[in-house]
């Protein structure tokens, strides 16, 4: 079995995001990191090939993003995979959704995967959509949100929380899983992987290696525009205690539960 | 023809959401001169009385499938074709989990533009402009939409149910032929409930339990302090999922929404899925030992804090208060 495992480097969790006012894009200078959702599609991945219900040969990390992703994918090494496929080309800039997905797609046929593994949403996007976009695009079943994952008899036997409790799911193969970040806690990487990352192979793939037409990708070949970006309605800020000492701090939370009458 | 509704149903009865969702798609529908229909997709329950109840909720018509239930592929097909067939100019889903997949797969499908998390949606210039929040709520983005059809998900509680008044929905069936690859995944087992049964949703005071509880038995604190106040206990999707806590009690995103008069979060940093849950609530109290927990941006009281040893302290000081 092949598996491929969408990753994405995203801006630290310590930097404060923005949105680029001029360009309306998101604004990804700053440190990075690998999406910390990705990690346990990463894990999910090394636990199926150390389940043993099924040969796994490879483990390829896949990222579509600007040069300075392949530390994401040196991350996305250390943590497991064998290689990685970097998809990166200008005409990708300010891609949607729907091209993102689409390129996404390209780039994933020319590898064939039996499974292809993502985190269950970006920590800067947002947007918990992309496995099912390319899902639709490479003709496989998908499933997102999956907390449990058994492989039985070349199938996959999913677990997820949907909107009236869990649901178990069958999904033959080759598929499309996100997974939710329950499923597992990521392992660390070990020095050894972390400092062998950077020796293990790396593609590089512009889109006209993989067959992405030129008009579906970028700006324009997204179908969504951002037309006006503005701040949130403001909500006055609530009343912050430090707890120093906890009777004083107690004495005020029940002061302030008094106060609005819900000690009655 | 203008906007093609998903409402989603299960044993019989249609999703709060999607009728929130069908409510809006009406509304929307009659501000750019047009109608709204909606789509349901399942077995013998979808009766023609109960598809036909959705016109009271303002859409004129109503499509319905026979496939399988529960998965999104099988919608994406169904949907895909009522658009090409009739020419619907968008595609609305209420919050959850079900109209994410659906509405991602018809944007490939369709090579439409697709937004998500949205919480107002307003008709400009003949066209729909959808409002999300990103970046953790920090800024607001209006979104329009290039080509057809534009895809609109909805975050969970975005859009109010609303009783038009119109007469029963026109019910059309559509013959659909599934795509192989939507035929692949299929259902084992749907909406088992794990953990007691527990009702949250009346309870004027609840004190909710997250990751920051350390371990399961954690919410023991939670449930002396609820005790004391007369409440009872919620929990958050990481923690049900990790087994600490019955499914029933979970707030957010594929949980309850609840809008007590106390909402008490006790180590639960407060992402958009838990948020979206509870955010009307008269009250929010949170206890973090993180300052830069999210949740802090919407409580009305904030303790930065160890809850190891606030929480029995303060159960006790509640108790001597109330007597």
């Amino acid at each position: 079995m092949k598996i491929c495992v969408l990753v994405k480097e995203v801006p630290d969790a310590a930097v404060e995001k923005r949105m680029d006012p001029g360009s309306k894009r998101l604004d990804r200078s700053g440190e990075k990191n690998l999406n910390p959702f990705d990690t346990h599609a990463i894990e999910a991945a090394m636990q199926i090939r150390e389940g043993g219900a099924v040969d796994v040969d490879e483990i390829v990390a896949v990222t579509m993003g600007p040069e300075s992703a392949f530390r994401a994918l040196h991350k996305a090494v250390s943590l497991g995979a064998d290689r990685s496929v970097h998809l990166s080309d200008e005409a990708l800039a300010g891609s949607d959704v729907c091209a993102t997905g689409y390129a996404l797609a390209r780039v994933l046929e020319s590898e064939s995967p039996d499974l292809v593994l993502l985190g269950q949403q970006s920590d800067d996007g947002e947007c918990y959509t992309i496995g099912a976009v390319v899902a639709d695009h490479l003709k496989m079943p998908s499933l997102t949100q999956v907390i449990k994952i058994d492989v039985e008899g070349g199938k996959l036997r999913c677990e997820r929380q949907a909107e009236y409790g869990y649901d178990t799911v069958d999904v033959e193969l080759p598929a499309v899983i996100s997974v939710g970040d329950a499923i597992n806690e990521p392992r660390y990487p070990s020095l050894k992987a972390i400092m062998g990352a950077k020796k293990k192979p790396l593609d590089t793939k512009a889109t006209g290696d993989v067959g992405i037409e030129a008009d579906r990708v970028g700006e324009q070949g997204s179908r969504t525009q951002v037309l006006e970006i503005n701040p949130p309605p403001q909500k006055e800020a609530g009343e912050i205690i430090e707890d120093e000492d906890t009777n004083e701090t107690v004495e005020k939370v029940v002061a302030w539960l008094d106060e609005r009458k819900l000690l009655a | 023809m203008s906007i093609l509704v998903y409402a989603l149903h299960y044993q019989g009865e249609f999703n709060k959401n999607s009728l929130g969702a069908v409510s809006e798609g009406a509304r929307l529908a009659g501000e750019l001169g047009g109608e709204a229909a909606a789509v349901v997709v399942g077995g013998d329950d979808l009766s023609d009385e109960l598809c036909a109840s959705l016109g009271n909720y303002g859409v004129t018509k109503v499509y319905r499938a026979r496939a399988p239930e529960g998965l999104a592929q099988p919608v994406v097909d169904v949907m895909a074709k009522v658009i090409q067939d009739n020419g619907y100019k968008y595609a609305l889903f209420g919050g959850g989990l079900l109209g994410f997949e659906i509405g991602a797969g018809l944007t490939a499908r369709l090579g439409a533009g697709v937004t998500m998390e949205v919480t107002s949606v307003k008709a400009q210039d003949g066209k729909l402009v959808a409002e999300r929040p990103i970046l953790q709520d920090s800024a607001i983005v209006d979104v329009g939409y290039v080509g057809e059809p534009g895809i609109i998900i909805g975050r969970l509680n975005a859009f109010d149910i609303k009783e038009a008044g119109g007469g029963a929905a026109e019910v059309v069936d559509v013959d659909v032929q599934l795509e192989d690859h939507s035929t692949k995944a299929v259902m084992v087992e749907r909406g088992e409930q794990r953990g007691a049964d527990v009702n949250i949703e009346d309870a004027e005071i609840l004190v909710a339990g997250g990751r920051g509880l350390g371990k399961a038995e954690g919410f023991e604190l939670c449930e002396s302090l609820a005790d004391a106040l007369g409440g009872a206990v919620a929990a958050t999707r990481a923690v049900v999922d990790a087994g600490w806590y019955p499914y029933a009690a979970q707030i957010g995103q594929t949980g309850k929404t609840v809008a007590p008069k106390l909402y008490l979060a006790a180590g639960i940093s407060g992402a958009i899925q838990h948020k979206v849950g509870m955010q009307n609530s008269e009250n929010i109290v949170a206890i973090n030992k993180d300052p830069n927990a999210p949740i802090f941006e919407f409580s009305d009281l904030g303790v930065v804090g160890d809850l190891n040893k606030i929480l029995p302290k303060l159960t006790e000081a509640v108790k001597a208060k109330k007597g």
